[in-house]
This record gives C-alpha cells, structure tokens and sequence, in this order.
C-alpha cells in the first residue's frame, strides 16, 4: 500500500498525531498548514486523498474544497473534512460542497484510520 | 352773599373736571400707564359711594331727630370691612374667578346660572333703587333751593322740578359716556371709578371742613362743642336697642347686598389684595365722614330757626353764617355724594337690566340664538345705555310721585332692607353647598313680599298706595296681615318689625326648602365652585401680556387646525389688524372669529372653553366644562383611548422590533461564539486525544518518543485549562460581577509583577520609562493581569529579529498614560478594529492562545474606569493604557 | 414685619393660619363692643350716659378697631391669602 495523503492543517500537534498514526499503517504523509495555497498543494502533490481542516489560517476549508471539486483533476479526489465546531451546519455544508467523509475533532484514531481506508478503497 | 349763578358756574366747572378725570383715566388705562389707577388707596375711596347724599346731608338730619342712631349706618359696613376676611374676600375672589358682573348674575351663577333668580333680583334691586336715586336727585334739588333762598339778588327758584330733571340729564350723559364707553373683553370702568374716587376726596373734605368750622369757628373747640352737645336735646343716649341692633345688622347686610357697593367692591376690583388696605382705611372713612354730625346737627339745632329742614344744616349753616366759600365746598360734598352714586348705581342697575332682562329676551327673539351675532355688542351697549336712562328717569318719576316729601333717612333704610333680602341667597350661596335655587327663589319672593308689603309701600304714607284702613286693619280686615304687626305681633318698630320678619322669612324659606328639595347637578358645581373658591383659585395665575396670549392660541390652533392652515389664518388676521408677522392682538372680533374656526373642528363647546382657558385664565365656567362634558366626553375618551392603544402599539412594536434585533444579534454571536468555544475545545483535546490513544495502542514506542507526546498531552492539557481560565475570567467580567480591592500601588510594584509573571527572561527585552512613581488607587491583581497579557503578547507575537518592547508610563490632561510598543510589524490596520473582539486571533495560531486575552484586558479596564486601545502609528504594535488620574497620585 | 424670614416655615405658616384667625375674630369682637352701647341705660333714666361720653366710646372704639384690621392687615401674607398680582381678572369677558 503506497498511498499518499495530503493532511492540511494549521495545528502542529494534530498534525504530528494523524501523521503518526497514518504513517504506521503504511501510509506516506504530506503536510500543508496554509490554507492560501493549499490548492495548488494538492495539484502539485497528487495526493490520493486529502485530508481537510475546516478552520485554517487565511483560508476556509470550504473555500479549497469548492475549488478542488471544481477542478476537472480534483473533482473525484476523496477528501475527508475535519473540524473542531461539529456542528450540523457545518457537517451539511460539507456534504453539500462534495466532501467524501465528514469527521469532528475529536476523533478516535482507529476511527481516522478505518475512513481514510474506506476512502480509498471504493 | 353767595350767588346761584356762581354755585353753577363753579358746579359746570367741577363737572368739566370730572370729565377731565374720568377721560384722562380712561386714557391712562388704555394706554397701560395708569399703575396709580390701580392703587389700594383708589380702591378704598371708590367704596366711599357708600356715602350718599343721604349721608352728606341726610345724617346730620338724622342725628338731629334721632339722636346717635345715625352711627348704626357706618358701624355695620364698617364691621364688615374689618371682618372682610369672612364674606367681602370670598365674593372678590368669586367675582373674579368666575367673570361676575353684578349681584344678579352672582346669585343667579351660583344657583345654576337661574334667569329667574337673575330677573328676580334685578327687579328687587331696581325697585329698591329707584328711591335711593330719587333721594340723590331730592338732595341737590334741595341744596340748590336752598342756595336760591339765600341768593338775595336772585328771584326765587320757580321749578325745582326742572333742576332734577337737568341733573338726572347730565348724569345719564356721564354715565352713558364713561358707564358703557366700550363692551371690551374689560368690564372695569376706570374713568368712573377715578371720578368717584376724585368726589369721595371732595366729599369728605368738604364735610369735614364744615365740622371743623362748627366745632372750632362756631362751638369753640372740642371742650365747648362737647359740653354744647351734652346740654342740647340730643344730650342724652337715646338710642332704642332694637333699632340700634336692626339698623347695624342692616346696614352691614346692605354693604354686601346693594347693587352699587358691589359694583366698586367686586366688579371693578382691580386686586385682592386691595381689599387688605380697604379693610382698614374704609372704616376709617366712615367714621370720619360720622365725627362730626352730631356737632353740626347740634349746633344746627341751636343756631337755625326752628322749621328749618335738619337734612340741610351741612349747607345751610355756613350759609347762615356768611361763609358762601364754605357752602359752595359743602355743596360740591353733597354734588359729588349725590352723583358718584347715582352713576355707580346707574352703571350697576343697567348692567343687571340688560344682561338678565333685555339680553335673554333679545336672545330668544333671535333665531339663530348665538350664532350669528355679530352685532350682539352693539345690541348689548344699546340696551346698557337705554338701562342707564331708564334707571334714571325712574328715579326722576319717583322723586316727582313722592313729591320731595319723606325725610332722606326713611328711604335710605328702605332702600337698604329692601336689598338686605339678598343676604340670605348670597351667604348662603358661599357659603353653604346645601342652598339651592328653589330655596333661594323661595326666600327672596317671601322676602321681598314681606318687604313690599311692610316698608316698601307703607312708606309712601298712608293713604297713598295702602289705606289708612289697610295699615290700621289689615287688608280686608283680615288682622294679622297688619303692615306694621304681621301675624299680630303688634308694638314693634315698623322698621324692625319689618327688617325682622322679611328677613326672617326669606332666610327660613331658604333653608328649610334647600333642605327638603333637590338641586340640579349645575347648580351643585356651581355650589361646589362658589364655596370652595380659596380653593381652586389658590395661587397666582394667568396670562402675561397680549401677544403671549397670541402665542399660546395660536399654539392651540396649531394643534388644532394643523400647522398651515393656523398659521395662515393668523396672518391674515394681523394683516388685517395692520400688523405684520404671524401674532394678531387678541381682540374680541379675533377670537370670536378664532372660536368659530375652531368650533368647526372641535365643537362649539370645547372651542369656547379652550379660548376663554387661554385669554381668561382660570376663567372657564362650570358651564363651559359641563358642555364639554356633554358634548364631547365620549368622543374625547374613545379617541384618547384609541390614541393611546395605538401608541402603545406602537411603542410595544418598536420594542419588539428592538428586542427581535438584539436577539437576532445575539444570536448570531453566541452561534459564532459557541462555535468559537467549540474550536477551541476540540482542537487541544483532538491532540490529547489522538496521543493518549496512541500511547496506550503503542507499547512499543522509544522513550523519547513517549516523553515528546507525553509533553504534547500535558501541553494541550494545560491550554485547555487557560481556555476555561479565561472563559470565566471574561464571563464575570462582562456580568459586572467582578469585585475590585482598590489599594494605593506604586505603578513600578504593578509593572514589576507583570514583568515577573510573564517569565521575562525570553527573547523579549523590556525597555521601560517614564515616570512609573506614580501612586495608583487601583486593583493591583486587575491591572497586572492587563500588562501580563500585553507583554505576553508582545512575547508571542512579535516577529521582530531581536523583539523588544518598550514600557513608557506619563501623565496627560489627568490621565494616566502606559504605552506598550514593541518593535514588530504590528496589526494590520483592517484588523485593528477585532483585536479587542473575542477569539479573533490575528495570524498564525502557533502562540496557543484562546483569542479572549485582548477582551479580557478591555473589560478590566472598564472596570477599572479607564480604557485600552490600540495604538498606530508606531513602529509596531502599540497598545495604551489609560487610568483616570482620580485616585492615582504623583508620587511626592 | 411683613418682611421677616422666621427660621422655620412651619412656624411661619402657623403664625399666618392664627393671624387669620384673628382677622376673623376681629369683626365678632368689634360687633360685640359696637353693641354694647345697646343696652345702655337712655334717655331721662339714671345713668343714661352723655352723648359725648357715647361718642367717645364708640369713636375711639371705631379707631381701635381700625388700627387693629391695619396691624392685622399688614401681618397677613398676601400669597396666603391671595393670588399675587392681577391675573385671573385681568381679562374678564362676558
């Protein structure tokens, strides 16, 4: 399994942790923290799956994820939202912009691992 | 010898004076000049019509026949002057407050605006009247016949007739002329009053001047004249008690009763407080007008030949005694007695007739009542002027019927019962709320029944009206109807017997019917209005001026016609005054023209009673208040209702419409803030959480590894519990909760702490200045909390190669001023305005804060009564500090 | 007098209310001594005074009284008693 991902986020912690987690099963991780040129991140690294933060610096996640979905290459690259207000506005704006899978901050890391698999695999 | 046709030249003169007086004084007043026209002393010398002719001439011809009794006269009046507190005050401050305008129309308001009261008493008053005038006429017949007789030169006066008829002609020329000049919104006649007050000062000094002469020229001092008098007939006290009694009552009764006393004492009352030096000076008049008749009838008795008519002894003695100067004053006296009278009366008797006689007539005549009258004035003057000359021609047909011949004193007691009968309807009237009409009406028919049946016919002499066979048997026999001793009781003073019975009767007939029938609601606030007067006129009031009752009616017409429209009528009526600008005098025409106007749109009613609110001050009749009552009670407290249902619609619209804002605002804040909170709390504990899993799942870690997330668990850990800090921190803050402990602190202790605190020996370096000795009343822990969080600030977010934040401390204008300036790239001048918002973090999230540090900070300086804010303009981010210096003191 | 500020306004007021009542009493008491001379012994009985006895007594009576309605007359408070100036008359139609 020679999977990449793209985990875009802005909180180094968090991102240590998905990182160590994904890593560990097998996966190679790339890291973006900016949500300004996150766009063009994903086109340059051809990710097989992005992970996305809902609340990033200098650009919304729903902003990128509109653009991704828009994009001819992106439009059917798997992207799992992340966001710590988990609220039900948010999930739905997620879903309605064409995000694949939907998780609030906090989650479980065996919960990380089965979604980013699933992801991919269908 | 002094010579008749001198006595007329100097009386054609003193008349033309007169004139001159009554002319210049009405001029004065028009002008607004005349303040001395208003004076107490005016006031007094006016209620000296009290003396008539019949006291001039009549008293001394009194004391002559009847001894001391003459006293009775002025004791009565006088007592009631001294008692004005009582009675004379409350029918002043009536008259006043509710637009009285004789003793007719007072009686006639107070029970329920009655016509039939008002026609009742001005019959009454006319009828007892008339004699009196007559009386006046006799007088200065009798003074002039007197002068002819003594006028050697002159052939005996032929027609003294023709002399009564001349001067009843001139005084209802006078009268006409200064009596009923104009029909102005102003009722008071300050030319006649001026004369009268003029002729009282004659009289007066033309009395005394003759007692002096008697009593210094002729008896030779006080001593002599005293001893004179106690050796003549009059030497003892002879004065029946009764008479003594009835006739003080009487005439004390008649100072209030008759027409023309109310007409100087009410109606032309220019101020109540007048009446405070009335109360004094009046009696005084009177008992100098009394001092000296006694003397002069005494010494009159001695030196006239017997026969000589005792009436005339004021004249005829200095005439006898060659003085013709001396009799020529003493005649001006009883000239001047006689008119002043005659043209109050006069005056006072014409407003009566025309207003409850001629005028309800001529309304109900009319057919369209009210409405149309334009020309009620002209209708109102004609009638008052046509009033005066027939009052006065009455009074000249009395004096030729009665043919001269009844001595002066015998009428003027009649006269003064026959208006006594007044007294129980008026003191009952002010006094008592239980009097009503019917009892009123009631009491004067009985009363002046008795009164005509009793004194007023019987005095023509037998024979004349009364037979001889009436007065001794009664009418057809039937004896207990006896003129002189009704219900049999015979042996009494007809006078008394008279007086005691009318006025018993009149007032029993009153009381027990007031008692047993039911007022008409009208009449009960009449009532209510009358005796309460102290009441609801307390206190001064009114309208300054003219053009300031312009302004407050046209202020009402504003509100009442709508802006324009008022505005433009208002115009038109001062252009056609020949005024410009918008304020019209306040003239009858004006505001009749204005009622109309307004009565289109608010009812005829309500347009009277705001107008006369506005130009009579409190001088809306009960009348006027029950027809708005009437009229539009109803409409006014539906549409007030409505009014105030809509407004409160309104109000409860708008607040909830602000309500709605607020709490659409709130909650798009407290959505932003739950979901701020909501971030904040899931981001440490999403790590936590993730590495708390992954060091139970991973047994297989290297220690390193375990340490580093271990470090990053207690790390966020430790956000977590700063978040939550804050969040209470802010929460009480906000609620006004805090409590300060104000405590007198050096700001170097402050700063020094804060410093302390935030760990300084980072990379920052602190650059502080200033005068930092200043002693602060402050919360120490508050403040420090607000330089921590600066200066951590500065630590976490300065981006400068070698970061360095300088502290500098001064006063300014009473202020404390702390400037925190570091030397990084500072805030973005979009974002100035959010910094102090809560959550809003500026750039990277790397430093962990919670975003409620800045908000915290402006909230403790609320508190404190200072304030933060950012400061631009520096090489970095700046922030202020500023403290009111109030409780912060320069250190010495 | 009129013119004396007391210390305290309720014993100012309290003054004025008694004043009134004397001005009150004033004319009782004037008609009881004016009616005194009504039961004097008269004409040729023992002890009918001389007139010029009765006309002292009823002059300097009249005097007393006079003086004593202008005492009381200055000690009242015209704004206790009424309206100051001429203002609800000032303009009397009818």
């Amino acid at each position: 399994m020679d999977k990449t991902v793209l985990l875009i986020e802005d909180e180094p912690n968090i991102i240590e942790a998905i990182s160590f987690i994904l890593m560990r099963d097998g996966w190679r991780v790339a890291t973006h923290s900016n949500g300004v040129d996150a766009v063009g991140a994903v086109a340059t690294r051809r990710p097989d799956l992005v992970i996305l933060d809902v609340m990033l610096p200098g650009r919304s996640g729903y902003d990128i994820l509109r653009d991704l979905r828009a994009a001819e290459e992106t439009a059917e690259l798997p992207v799992l939202m992340l966001t710590a207000r988990g609220q039900t506005r948010d999930r739905e704006m997620a879903e309605q912009l064409g995000a694949s899978r939907f998780m609030a901050k906090p989650f479980s890391n065996a919960e990380m691992l089965e979604a980013v698999n699933d992801l991919v695999r269908s | 010898m002094a010579s008749l046709n001198l006595l007329i030249f100097v009386s054609l003169i003193y008349v033309a004076f007169l004139f001159a007086v009554a002319f210049g004084a009405e001029r004065a007043a028009l002008r607004g000049q005349g303040s001395w026209l208003r004076s107490p002393l005016v006031y007094t010398l006016s209620l000296s019509i009290y003396c008539t002719a019949w006291t001039f001439y009549g008293a001394v011809g009194y004391a002559a026949r009847s001894g001391m009794e003459y006293l009775t006269i002025y004791l009565g009046p006088s007592l009631v002057m001294i008692g004005w507190f009582w009675a004379v005050r409350k029918m002043v401050r009536i008259g006043r407050s509710q637009n009285i305008t004789s003793i007719a129309d007072l009686i006639s308001s107070r029970y329920g605006k009655s016509t039939l009261l008002g026609v009742l008493v001005t019959v009454l008053a006319v009828v007892g009247t008339t004699p009196y005038i007559a009386l006046q006429l006799q007088s200065v017949t009798l003074a002039v016949a007197a002068f002819s007789q003594a006028d050697v030169t002159m052939r005996p006066l032929g027609d003294q007739n023709s002399t009564a008829l001349w001067v009843a002609a001139g005084l209802a020329f006078f009268t006409v002329l200064f009596g009923t000049r104009n029909l102005d919104a102003n009722e008071r006649h300050h030319g006649v009053v001026m004369a009268v007050a003029v002729e009282a000062v004659v009289k007066l000094f033309a009395l005394v001047a003759v007692g002096v002469f008697v009593v210094w020229g002729i008896g030779g001092g006080v001593g002599a004249t005293l001893e004179r008098i106690d050796a003549s007939p009059l030497g003892t006290w002879s004065v029946a008690p009764d008479r003594w009694l009835a006739l003080t009552a009487l005439s004390a009764a008649a100072l209030l009763c008759l027409p023309r006393m109310f007409q100087v004492m009410v109606v032309e009352n220019e101020e109540e407080r007048h009446l405070r030096t009335a109360s004094w000076a009046f009696p005084l008049y009177l008992m100098a007008m009394s001092l000296f008749v006694v003397p002069i009838a005494v010494v009159g008795l001695d030196l006239m030949p017997a026969g000589e008519n005792p009436d005339l002894f004021v004249l005829s003695l200095p005439l006898a005694e060659g003085r013709s100067g001396l009799a020529l004053l003493s005649f001006l006296g009883g000239f001047s007695s006689a008119t002043s009278m005659v043209i109050v009366a006069s005056i006072a008797l014409s407003t009566m007739v025309s207003n409850h006689i001629v005028m309800p007539i001529w309304l109900s005549r009319q057919a369209g009542g009210a409405m149309v009258s334009g020309d009620v004035r002209s209708v109102v003057l004609l009638s008052r002027r046509l009033s005066i000359v027939g009052v006065l021609l009455l009074g000249y047909f009395y004096y030729r019927v009665s043919g001269g011949s009844t001595a002066l004193a015998a009428i003027g007691l009649i006269s003064f019962s026959g208006v006594a009968q007044f007294l129980p309807a008026l003191l009952g009237g002010i006094f008592w709320r239980g009097a009503n009409r019917i009892g009123a009406l009631a009491g004067l028919l009985i009363g002046g029944g008795v009164w005509l049946w009793c004194l007023f016919l019987p005095s023509f002499g037998p024979g004349v009206i009364l037979s001889a066979e009436t007065m001794a048997d009664g009418p057809f026999g039937v004896g207990w109807l006896r003129p002189y001793a009704l219900f049999g009781i015979a042996g009494l003073d007809p006078l008394v017997h008279g007086v005691f019975w009318s006025l018993l009767l009149n007032t029993t007939a009153l009381v027990g019917l007031s008692l047993f029938t039911f007022p008409t609601p009208m009449e009960r606030l009449q009532g209510a209005q009358f005796v309460n007067v102290f009441d609801h006129t307390a206190g001064a009031r009114g309208w300054s001026g003219g053009m300031a009752q312009s302004e407050d009616l046209m202020i009402m017409a504003q509100r009442i016609l709508g802006a324009a429209e008022a505005q433009e009528m208002f115009r038109r009526a001062a252009l056609a005054q020949g005024l410009e600008g918008y304020l019209p005098e306040p003239t009858a025409d004006f505001l009749q023209m204005l009622e109309r106007d307004l009565a289109g749109s608010v009812g005829a009613a309500t347009a009277h009673a705001m107008i006369g609110q506005i130009t009579g001050g409190a001088n809306i009749s009960v009348e006027d208040l029950m027809a708005v009552a009437d009229e539009t009670a109803q409409i006014m407290e539906h549409s007030s209702q409505l009014e105030a249902k809509s407004a409160e619609l309104a109000r409860t619209a708008r607040q909830l419409r602000a309500a709605n804002e607020k709490l659409t605002l709130l909650s798009v804040q407290k959505d932003a803030f739950l979901s701020q909170i909501s971030h904040e709390l899931r981001t440490p504990m999403t790590s936590i959480r993730a590495f708390s899993e992954i060091l139970r799942e991973s047994g297989d870690l290297d220690v390193t590894t375990r340490t580093k997330y271990s470090g990053i668990i207690h790390e966020e850990a430790e956000r977590l519990t700063r978040l939550l800090d804050d969040l209470l921190d802010l929460s009480v803050l906000e609620n006004a909760q805090v409590r300060l402990t104000l405590a007198e602190v050096r700001l170097r202790a402050i700063l020094d702490r804060a410093v302390a605190a935030t760990g300084a020996s980072g990379r920052l370096r602190l650059v502080r200045r200033g005068a930092e000795e200043m002693v602060l009343n402050t919360d120490m822990d508050r403040l420090s909390q607000v330089f921590i969080n600066l200066i951590s600030n500065a630590q976490k977010y300065c981006d400068a190669e070698s970061p360095e934040l300088t502290i500098s401390a001064r006063e300014m204008d009473g202020l404390l001023i702390v400037d925190f300036v570091d030397n990084g790239t500072g805030i973005a001048p979009d974002s100035q305005a959010l910094i102090f918002e809560k959550f809003s973090r500026i750039g990277h999230q790397q430093a962990g804060g919670a975003g409620l540090g800045l908000a915290i900070c402006r909230e403790i300086m609320a508190r404190l009564g200072g304030s933060i804010t950012y400061l631009p303009g520096q090489q970095g981010a700046g922030f202020r500090v500023t403290l009111p210096m109030h409780g912060a003191m320069a250190a010495q | 007098m009129t013119d004396r500020r007391p210390l305290f306004l309720e014993r100012s007021s309290y003054r004025q209310r008694r004043l009134g009542d004397a001005a009150r009493m004033l004319p009782v008491f004037g008609g009881v001594l004016m009616m005194l001379p009504a039961i004097w012994q008269r004409g040729e009985a023992e002890g009918a005074p001389a007139t010029s006895s009765a006309m002292i007594y009823v002059f300097g009576g009249w005097v007393a009284l006079s003086v004593a309605a202008f005492v009381l007359a200055r000690w009242l408070d015209p704004s206790v008693t009424e309206p100051s100036g001429d203002a609800a008359g000032s303009t009397r139609g009818r």
